[in-house]
């Protein structure tokens, strides 16, 4: 695998480079819409790998190494790829001192995972965020895009069960 | 738009408006959409439909109303009804008293401190109007102040009149705002470029996506009249990726000011040009620093830089930049139109206006509130936060985040204001404030803030990279009582170092809450070290069994 500089042609036959290829498009292909090109891309395909890299890097005419260093260097990006569900747990401080560290252990207890690791079947990814805004419902977790809040160990690792089953 | 036709929209929408004998407005920002208010919304639409009164009732989708853990909430805008807790099953019942008397049963307080101490003038039409229809905020006064600066004012008049009002910035540092926004205007170079900071990272915080989610023309409005008072005519609002509510809001505001021209081309029908686009943050703490958000919108890692020249001379492609946070934004239009005098009427000598805080932790009421700057932490925590729950006592009060203090008890009557509360060694922030009680260990609260200094340091310069590092193994050895008392030792020179040799603000305000526990709260520290105890019972210290030979 190389990259090209400068070229527009999609790595493979995908249809789902198009939404990539408007995306980079919409900004004229300038250097500085890096940030938001990969955000498409992880829109569209829930990570970055090397190739998707390489792709944006030509297209855009950015060193591959600052891509590299772009997408390492926010947490918000994933180089791999993501369990078929995501539990993001927030552990800002409202949520903190109202127990998440007994939340996140008891994740831990019944599935083995830390945050920003997934189970070994690929079912479950756990993330935790700086802080997801909703301290009113502290502690609280986005589970598959829906917030929900005022979490216990209990409730939480039972919601995540229905996702075993 | 020009001021002809902006009256005639106000009027065609008041008369639409009026049409309707009720408004029931459904909180939808995200804390009461995280509850179900988009289904509370469908079910009182459908039974309005059913009960055959669509043409008398109007259900608004509306933002923020303040109580978020008390949501879905609900008001009557006619009765001032508020309802909390509602479920689309309370529909029928809500319909049916529009006439007579409210629900008791999930009845609200609206009389409460919570309402009566509040001040609002950020959050003035939060959880009033439609955040989705620019028309709504049109006849709530909205794009007023803008077409009265650029018809009646020249960029030197309007500076003064924000210079006057005394307003500081709400992002933290608290640096006055008319003395930024004059710098970058008399700052030789073009083109000059306004950023409104959005990336809100502290822990604790969510003032801004309030402001955002519910009142978004506001901050473009700001915005707008700031790019004339400094002469820049392209516009960034740099928001966090973690708000997808609040992104879609902004640019949905942001095409309906476009289209009624009041961002674009020939703004309200002056020669004045100003665009704005959004970019998203990606989940970097750093990037709330000036100059590493200038380097993200450049489309880099956010590493900061030196500083001077500051992004006033040389901010975003080398060129003159102001950077303000939204809440400084959404201050503007008021003072734009009630004058620099009124805004500085309010708060105290040096602290003027309002400020806006995110109430939460151990307190009965969490939530976004707004007071005069100069009310005491008391009156915050327990007339309006209505004191701490389950009979606790109260602790210490955290402000700024990462990179403030905790307050303990003793000063809960010292005013709020940015000088109070940096004697006490903490900083106003953005507005979050954590209520803790005596649950919590401040031990094991200093080392939640330094883990998070620690993974959010960019890595750029040494002490901060390094530094935050050391002091986190200190600390995290002090919570399993492996310490002795010179690691506590080492732990203040490291404050001292990390504090005056680092490049930007994350690592010059990382001692902030190690410092501050310190000062307040030595004896809980002493308790880990000395007696191998932790008074709160939270750090797990595990008693050595002793070898006897």
């Amino acid at each position: 695998m190389w990259t090209e500089f400068g070229s527009t042609t999609p790595p493979s036959s995908d249809t789902r480079w198009r939404i990539v290829g408007a995306a980079m498009r919409k900004h004229g292909y300038r250097p500085n819409a890096l940030i938001e090109t990969l955000h498409t891309v992880q829109e569209t395909f829930g990570y970055l790998d090397e190739q998707a890299l390489r792709f944006v890097a030509g297209a855009l005419r950015v060193p591959l190494s600052q891509v590299y260093g772009v997408a390492t260097f926010y947490h918000f990006f994933n180089l791999k790829p993501q369990g078929r569900h995501t539990c993001v747990i927030c552990t800002g401080t409202a949520c903190y001192i109202k127990g998440v560290p007994a939340i996140l252990t008891a994740i831990e207890e019944t599935y083995g995972i830390k945050p920003g690791e997934t189970t070994s079947d690929g079912n479950i990814s756990l993330v935790s965020a700086r802080c997801l805004g909703s301290c009113g419902l502290a502690p609280a977790a986005v589970m598959d895009g829906d917030v929900v809040g005022k979490l216990t160990p209990l409730e939480t690792v039972n919601r995540m069960r229905r996702w075993t089953k | 738009m020009t001021p002809e036709e902006l009256t005639n929209t106000i009027t065609t929408e008041r008369e639409t408006q009026e049409k309707f004998k009720h408004h029931v407005c459904v909180c939808v920002a995200a804390g009461c959409l995280s509850s179900q208010s988009d289904k509370v919304k469908a079910a009182l639409e459908d039974e309005i439909k059913r009960q055959g009164r669509e043409h008398e009732c109007q259900i608004k989708g509306v933002g923020c109303m303040g109580l978020c853990a008390a949501g879905p909430l609900v008001s009557v805008e006619e009765t001032g009804t508020l309802y909390q807790e509602v479920k689309p099953e309370d529909a029928a019942e809500v319909v049916a008293s529009l006439e007579g008397q409210p629900v008791a049963r999930i009845k609200g307080p609206s009389e409460a401190p919570f309402f009566t101490r509040q001040v609002k003038i950020v959050l003035e039409n939060c959880g009033k109007i439609d955040p989705n229809r620019i028309e709504d905020y049109l006849l709530s006064g909205g794009y007023q102040s803008l077409t009265k600066v650029l018809t009646e004012m020249t960029p030197a008049q309007i500076i003064e009149e924000v210079y006057k009002s005394g307003l500081r910035g709400r992002g933290g540092a608290g640096y006055p705002t008319g003395l930024k926004w004059s710098t970058v205007a008399k700052a030789p170079g073009s083109p000059k470029y306004v950023i409104c900071n959005a990336d809100e990272g502290d822990p604790g915080a969510f003032m801004d996506r309030s402001v955002l989610e519910s009142d978004p023309h506001r901050v473009l409005e700001g915005m707008a009249i700031a790019a004339y008072a400094v002469g820049a005519s392209q516009g960034y609002v740099y928001v966090r990726a973690e708000y997808p509510l609040a992104i879609e809001r902004l640019q949905n505001a942001i095409k309906q000011a476009r289209r009624l021209r009041f961002l674009g081309i020939d703004i309200c029908g002056t020669t004045f040009n100003f665009n704005i686009d959004v970019r998203l943050g990606a989940g970097a703490f750093v990037c709330g620093e000036e100059t590493a958000l200038i380097a993200s919108v450049e489309g880099r890692r956010g590493n900061p830089k030196p500083r001077p020249p500051y992004p006033a001379e040389a901010g975003l492609w080398g060129c003159p930049t102001l950077i303000n946070n939204v809440e400084t934004f959404a201050n503007i239009a008021p003072i734009a139109g009630r004058g620099g005098n009124w805004y500085a009427s309010i708060g105290t000598e040096k602290s003027k206006g309002t400020k806006v805080f995110a109430l939460a932790g151990r307190v009965a009421n969490t939530d976004l509130i707004e007071v005069p700057m100069g009310m005491t932490l008391r009156e915050i925590v327990f007339d309006i936060g209505g004191g701490i729950p389950d009979g606790k006592r109260l602790k210490a009060v955290q402000t700024g985040g990462p990179s403030g203090g905790c307050i303990p008890e003793q000063f809960l009557d010292m005013p709020v204001d940015y000088e109070s509360l940096n004697k006490l060694g903490s900083i106003m922030g953005s507005g979050g404030m954590i209520v803790m009680d005596e649950t919590s260990c401040m031990v094991d609260v200093a080392k939640y803030f330094m883990e998070f200094c620690m993974s959010e340091s960019c890595g750029k310069c040494v002490p901060c990279r390094v530094g935050t590092a050391q002091m986190y193994d200190l600390l995290h050895k002090i919570t399993e009582g492996k310490a002795g008392l010179e690691d506590l030792e080492m732990l203040e020179d490291l404050c001292d170092l990390v504090r005056n040799t680092s490049l930007c603000g994350l690592g010059q305000s990382a001692p902030n809450p190690v410092l501050s526990t310190l000062r307040y709260f030595r004896d809980e520290y002493m308790e880990h070290i000395v007696n191998k105890t932790c008074p709160a019972g939270i750090c797990k210290i595990k008693v050595p069994t002793e070898v006897t030979a």
